[in-house]
């Protein structure tokens, strides 16, 4: 008999530690192996007992039901917490699981585990094949960046690998800074070696022989397990001078960020990198061709290096066989805010956004009726219900002025006052604006303003910032600003009866 | 500026994390992070020592330290509690919370209590957005959270 207990963060916040540490006194014989989640987050701590290879779930369990639990097993006698094998739960058939395959499946620190399960395939083809066989497999794989813009990945790199430099840099972003995205979070707790393996990969593809995942202070967890993945990873000979016996030579470090979300950008990233303020920096030119210390780089989304090592396992071609139109094969869909299912659900694009909510999701976790969903982060615009036949994809969601994002999807019940969360998307840009463009540090500032105005019954504020929005749109320089106006202008459009005069809004959200 | 608080235990302290650091690719944040962990800040008379290290003005360094939300100029309470303000948090009633925590501890955001024991700072997204609104202290997590729970988290860590 094998136990696991999550040690995933989310999984901690609600108690695991506490379960694990009864667990271990009621098994003093047992072993307890800490895996990553499932996603399965409204169930955690979920507690899975191996037997005979079967993985059966108990959950939420708290600590005090630990003794009975432990009871039940012994004896072979029914619990109220049994949800049976966890493979055959609905919520994990009903996915495709390429990206997040072994997350929750095995210990995240074990390279035994990590290979038994298909770990490393993808890395020992791509020494085979070589650096332009592995490019060509990405272009043809039609990954594109899952950070949110959208770029195809496989050009990315051949545009790097055709850099003439005598030092190229891989950079992961996992800064995952949106409110309601956890996915590169869940991979570096769950799943690293996937991550060093795909960064090992992109190393190999463009010539890149350093790596660094630069990783948000607020993820401690997340960086302690990468940290000892990418010990484990050296001493397995993944990474080092001979990256597993061949010709190239790949290693990686973690770098912890500061607390700016604007790091999240990747100019923004690179100078922070560099241990400059995380201003944003104008392009061109390009990062692949100068990039972290003016040399070319990569600098891809922790979910887009983490689903290379599938991409070259199975062929690029298997990869596109999945998804709708330009949005080629899977996305882990992050389920959160008030809804009664929340988590990590991968599937390959094309979902509908009800689909997700009502169905995966189970409406909110209120009960009441869904009013509109915040999809791609803090810069995404709130969709409201009466869209949410919407597929999900890039082209798709853009299609109705919203984001795919980072693919995080916030629900909001019909108690969301929509006027106090575009206050709050200007109060959040104003506050994390780097300050080198004026659209962004002024208008946001400005949004704030109006928005107030507004609220005071100032009708004619509407049409200004309606003005505002499509200046900071176009005329700033990243995302930051030039997204902010989405969930504004959202709001805005598909409420506007909330835009009219009331009292003063709460003023202290972001500051 | 003379600082008392530059002694010599101060200066070799300070000396080990730069010399630690010093010959990585872009070893400022690392030495920043490292002092704040010292010292619980990022005192002012480190900058121009560092400054001197890496071969920057002392401006660029104190230009980096004020950038980024995480570095402090002066020391926080014994304990930080951070909650979550982001739109999952806020969905599951985060700003009431914030607004019962705040009675309860008698301070706002960015405030410590009188006896130096508890700082309350907002955070946006600690990544527990499936499970909101969240809180986090030390090394301890909660997830929906609300007032009891946080409070049984202030107390546990004795702050």
């Amino acid at each position: 008999m094998r136990v696991w207990v999550p040690l995933d963060a989310a999984a901690k916040a609600l108690g695991a530690d506490d379960v694990a540490a009864a667990l271990a006194r009621e098994l003093p014989e047992t072993t307890i192996t800490r895996n990553g989640t499932r996603g399965m987050i409204w169930l955690e701590p979920l507690v899975e007992i191996e037997r005979d290879g079967v993985r059966l779930g108990f959950g939420p369990v708290d600590p005090d039901d630990v003794p009975g639990l432990v009871e039940a097993i012994r004896i072979g006698a029914a619990h109220p917490l049994a949800l049976g094998p966890v493979e055959e739960l609905p919520w994990m058939k009903a996915q495709s699981r390429l990206t997040f395959a072994r997350v929750g499946v095995i210990d995240p620190l074990s390279l035994t585990e990590y290979e038994a399960n298909g770990g490393l395939a993808g890395l020992r083809r791509a020494i085979v094949i070589g650096p332009s066989a592995v490019v060509e497999d990405l272009i043809q794989s039609g990954l594109r960046g899952r950070g949110g813009a959208g770029f195809p990945t496989g050009i990315k790199w051949k545009t790097v690998a055709g850099a003439k430099a005598s030092q190229k840099y891989i950079v992961c972003n996992a800064d995952e800074g949106d409110s309601g995205s956890f996915a590169d979070r869940m991979l570096m707790e769950g799943d690293p070696l996937t991550l060093i393996e795909g960064m090992a990969i992109a190393g190999i593809a463009v010539g890149a022989t350093q790596g660094y995942v630069y990783c948000r202070s607020e993820y401690p967890d997340a960086i302690r397990v990468t940290e000892a993945a990418i010990a484990l990873a050296r001493r397995g000979g993944v990474l080092g001078e001979s990256v597993l016996g061949s010709e190239y030579a790949f290693d990686m470090e973690v770098r912890v960020g500061a607390g700016a979300y604007v790091c999240g950008e990747e100019t923004s990233l690179l100078n922070s990198l560099e241990g400059k303020r995380g201003t944003v920096r104008a392009k061109p030119p390009i990062p692949a061709l100068e990039g972290f210390l003016g040399r070319p780089t990569v600098v891809n989304n922790l979910v887009s290096l983490a689903t290379v090592p599938w991409i070259l396992a199975n062929g690029g071609e298997e990869y596109a066989k999945l998804g709708i139109g330009r949005s080629k094969g899977t996305i882990p869909i992050q389920i959160s805010g008030n809804v009664r299912h929340g988590g990590l659900f991968e599937a390959a694009f094309g979902m509908t956004l009800a689909e997700i909510i009502e169905e995966v999701g189970g409406g909110t976790a209120s009960g009441r009726p869904v009013k509109a969903a915040q999809v791609g982060g803090p810069l995404g615009a709130y969709i409201p219900a009466k869209d949410f036949d919407v597929p999900f994809g890039y082209e798709e969601l853009a299609g109705r002025d919203g984001l795919l994002g980072h693919a995080g999807i916030t629900v909001f019940d019909d108690t969301a006052d929509m006027l106090k969360l575009a206050r709050f998307a200007m109060e959040f840009c104003a506050v994390e604006s780097c300050g080198k463009c004026t659209p962004c540090r002024i208008g946001s500032v400005r949004g704030v303003e109006t928005i107030d105005r507004i609220a005071a019954g100032d009708s004619d504020g509407v049409e200004i910032l309606k003005d505002l929005c499509n200046t900071m749109k176009w005329g700033s320089l990243c995302a930051l600003g030039g997204f902010a106006p989405f969930p504004v202008m959202s709001a805005l459009t598909h409420f506007p009866d909330e835009f009219s005069g009331r009292n003063e809004p709460r003023k202290e959200a972001a500051e | 500026m003379t600082n008392p608080a530059i002694s010599a235990d101060f200066r070799e302290r300070l000396d080990a994390i730069i010399n630690l650091h010093k010959d990585r690719e872009g070893p400022l944040l690392p030495i920043l992070h490292d002092i704040q962990h010292e010292w619980g800040f990022v005192p002012e008379e480190s900058e121009p020592v560092i400054a001197q290290a890496l071969g920057m003005t002392r401006a660029e360094v104190h230009g980096v330290v004020s950038f980024y939300h995480d570095f402090r100029d002066h020391p926080s309470g014994r304990h930080v509690l951070r909650l979550c303000r982001a739109e999952a948090c806020q969905s599951m009633g985060a700003d009431a919370l914030a607004d019962q925590v705040r009675a309860a501890l008698g301070i706002d955001f960015h405030e410590t209590t009188p006896d130096g024991r508890l700082t309350l700072e907002p955070v946006f997204c600690l990544g527990l957005c499936a499970c909101a609104p969240s809180a986090q202290m030390g090394d301890k997590l909660v997830g929906r959270a609300n007032l009891a729970k946080v409070q049984r988290l202030v107390t546990e860590a004795g702050a």
